[in-house]
């Protein structure tokens, strides 16, 4: 088979967006993922390398620790030419610069709060609020958990009224879709009136 | 560089550029292929020199024969997303795999992008 160099790449190849799955550890990130992906949730790992100061005295030597964050993805094919993946984020503070590679060029993000432990979703809606990138918050419930409303949770974690607030059950495609509607929407919302 | 001048974007303030195409055969330095995590790859060419070829790099054609993102790469390999990079960067370089870059908000989404993931979405 004769290759053709001068084939423009975007006659064959798909574009990739990206939306995020965060929320504190637990709260059920992979199993949205899952619940939505035509694959198998996949794992990565990056490795990072950080400078590390003031921790140990090693006499004017740079030491540099490398740091493996995992990160789960699925993948939602949307037609020929454009890919979703969905990105779990790391739960730990530790990770955000982690985040901020994920974070660039994102769509949008679904903060998952799990309302046994809501405040492990503080430092999700602080990143994507300070970052600029539109979210909702999906509380998940879990079966025993004590269910808030929507105004309790928004209530909760300070969230500007044109945040949606939903609640889901991550395990439910149907649920989990509903979700993903309502990030997109907000965003198309977003952009029509930019703050 | 220069040829930014024009796009009356603040560099400092948006980061980097990612060009909306990767494309091969030199027409950029290998070493300054800009690939993402959702960066698509795939292919070029059927015919692959094996011996001139690390053996991950051979595994990587294999695996782009289908499009995918530079991160399912990464996963199938078991090999992480920062050497898969670079790897996949050497590739491009020498007109074995072709990429394309991710849609970005530097990029403004369109709607009928939009659009496309909410119907996407829909028929799940």
């Amino acid at each position: 088979m004769a290759s053709n160099d001068s084939e423009r790449a975007d006659d064959r190849i798909p574009a990739a967006i990206k939306i995020l799955i965060a929320g504190g550890f637990g709260a059920g990130k992979t199993t949205l993922v899952g619940a939505v992906s035509e694959i198998a949730p996949l794992s990565t790992e990056e490795v990072m390398t950080e400078a590390s100061m003031g921790v140990d005295d090693l006499s004017g030597v740079e030491a540099k620790t490398t740091t493996t964050v995992a990160l789960d993805f699925g993948r939602i094919s949307i037609n020929d030419d454009l890919v979703l993946y969905l990105f779990g984020t790391p739960g730990q503070e530790r990770f955000w610069f982690m985040w901020e590679e994920l974070a660039l060029g994102a769509l949008g993000a679904v903060v998952l709060a799990d309302t046994r432990r809501l405040e492990t979703c503080f430092p999700s809606v602080d990143f994507f609020e300070r970052r600029g990138v539109p979210f909702v918050v999906a509380v998940n419930c879990f079966e025993g958990a004590h269910h808030y409303t929507e105004g309790e949770v928004r209530e909760a974690l300070s969230l500007a009224d044109r945040v949606p607030v939903l609640l889901c059950d991550a395990r439910r495609r149907e649920s989990d879709k509903a979700v993903l509607l309502a990030l997109v929407r907000h965003v198309a919302e977003s952009m029509a009136t930019p703050v | 560089m220069s040829e930014q001048h024009d796009l009356g974007l603040d560099s400092d303030a948006t980061g980097p550029l990612v060009r909306p195409y990767v494309m091969t055969q030199g027409r950029q330095r290998g070493d300054a292929v800009q690939l993402d995590m959702i960066s698509v790859v795939i292919a070029a060419r059927a015919e692959v020199d094996e011996m001139a070829l690390e053996p991950e790099q051979v595994r990587i054609l294999q695996l782009c024969r289908r499009a995918q993102s530079v991160a399912e790469v990464s996963a199938h390999l078991d090999v992480p997303v920062a050497v898969v990079k670079v790897l996949l960067g050497d590739l491009i370089g020498r007109g074995y795999v072709l990429a394309r870059a991710p849609y970005t908000t530097q990029s403004p989404v369109s709607r009928d992008i939009l659009q496309a993931v909410l119907d996407g979405i829909q028929r799940l």
